[in-house]
């Protein structure tokens, strides 16, 4: 029930916006919103995982971390040395606090 | 070859789309080891978190369907969490749409393969999709995700706590790193601070996922003026 529910509304969710849009060319300036959209998108992610708790914002073990690994990534690009280091801060800082 | 080098290319194949998305891949195949973990804390037995994975394919949805059967929830408040959450796939469905040949129900079957990463890789800066950046991606991803699921559920309990090894801070990190690659412009970084403040002004009023479905309207900030 679980797992069907949740593929069922996850395949019905990612079919929705191709078919609604496709097959014709859209202005530019839709482009230019398309083309922001991961930014927006990926930020909020990161904020939402990193500075949250449930319904309460909170700065935990893992936004010192996270805030690492970001550091890493910026000046490494290195994606796997990033979330390695954001786990390693993450089990220190939890483990000395 | 950097990634972001790679998919300027427009004769991009199945292959380079593997390539990109293997440190991806790698992140997330540690992500869903502590999912096979969590999972069965929650309750799920082995054979179920790994179906979960292979069915659903969806990282952030799957942890926040599990957290609430984990706090006591029904079904069908899991289900509807998992709907919010994975909600950001419909402006990421819409942004892809035009880049997909074929009638409705093949961009729709196309649509599926679409996770953040890959979404994100095949993104190019006028607004358009690599396709075969995002399925090789996909694929990649698809098989370290079941695969890390695998090594969670089975031998997760010789692990110890997911939270101990720091394994929550993975998912945050991993969408971080793909973030500033997609910051190449003075426009990006105001449009992905205003989206981060947007999700966390609504953290304390809206249920999760819908933060993040609104941040999504920090991208109108594109209609003004030059769109590049």
């Amino acid at each position: 029930m679980l797992i069907g529910g949740c593929a069922l509304v996850t395949a019905a969710i990612k079919a929705i916006g191709p078919m609604a849009l496709g097959g014709r060319e859209l202005p530019d300036r839709f482009n230019g919103v398309i083309a922001l959209m991961a930014p927006a998108l990926l930020a909020a992610l990161v904020v939402t995982a990193a500075l949250a708790d449930g319904d309460r914002l909170a700065l935990g073990p893992d936004t010192a971390g996270v805030t690492a690994g970001g550091l890493v990534a910026w000046r490494t690009e290195s994606i796997i040395g990033c979330v390695i280091v954001a786990a390693v801060v993450t089990a220190l800082v939890r483990a000395i606090s | 070859m950097s990634v972001g080098a790679q998919r300027d290319q427009h004769t991009s194949t199945f292959a380079d789309g593997v390539r990109a998305g293997i440190p991806f891949a790698v992140a997330g195949g540690l992500l869903s080891i502590s999912f096979g973990v969590v999972a069965q804390d929650a309750g799920l037995s082995a054979v179920a978190a790994i179906v979960m994975s292979a069915v659903v394919f969806a990282g952030s949805a799957q942890f926040a369907a599990v957290a609430i059967i984990a706090q006591g929830g029904t079904v069908g408040a899991a289900v509807a969490a998992a709907a919010l959450v994975n909600s950001r796939f419909l402006p990421m469905g819409v942004a892809l749409g035009p880049s997909l040949p074929g009638g409705a129900a093949a961009r729709a079957a196309q649509g599926q393969t679409v996770v953040d990463a890959s979404w994100a890789l095949a993104s190019r800066d006028d607004g358009s999709f690599d396709r075969m950046i995002l399925f090789g991606s996909s694929a990649i991803q698809y098989v370290a995700w079941t695969g890390g699921t695998v090594v969670g559920a089975i031998w997760g309990d010789k692990l110890g706590d997911p939270e101990t090894l720091g394994l929550d801070a993975i998912y945050p990190a991993f969408f971080l790193a793909l973030l500033l690659v997609e910051i190449k412009s003075r426009r990006a970084l105001g449009v992905a601070a205003l989206g981060a403040l947007i999700a966390l002004a609504l953290v304390p009023f809206a249920p999760p996922g819908v933060p993040v479905l609104v941040a999504s309207l920090a991208s109108l900030v594109g209609l003004h003026r030059s769109a590049r």
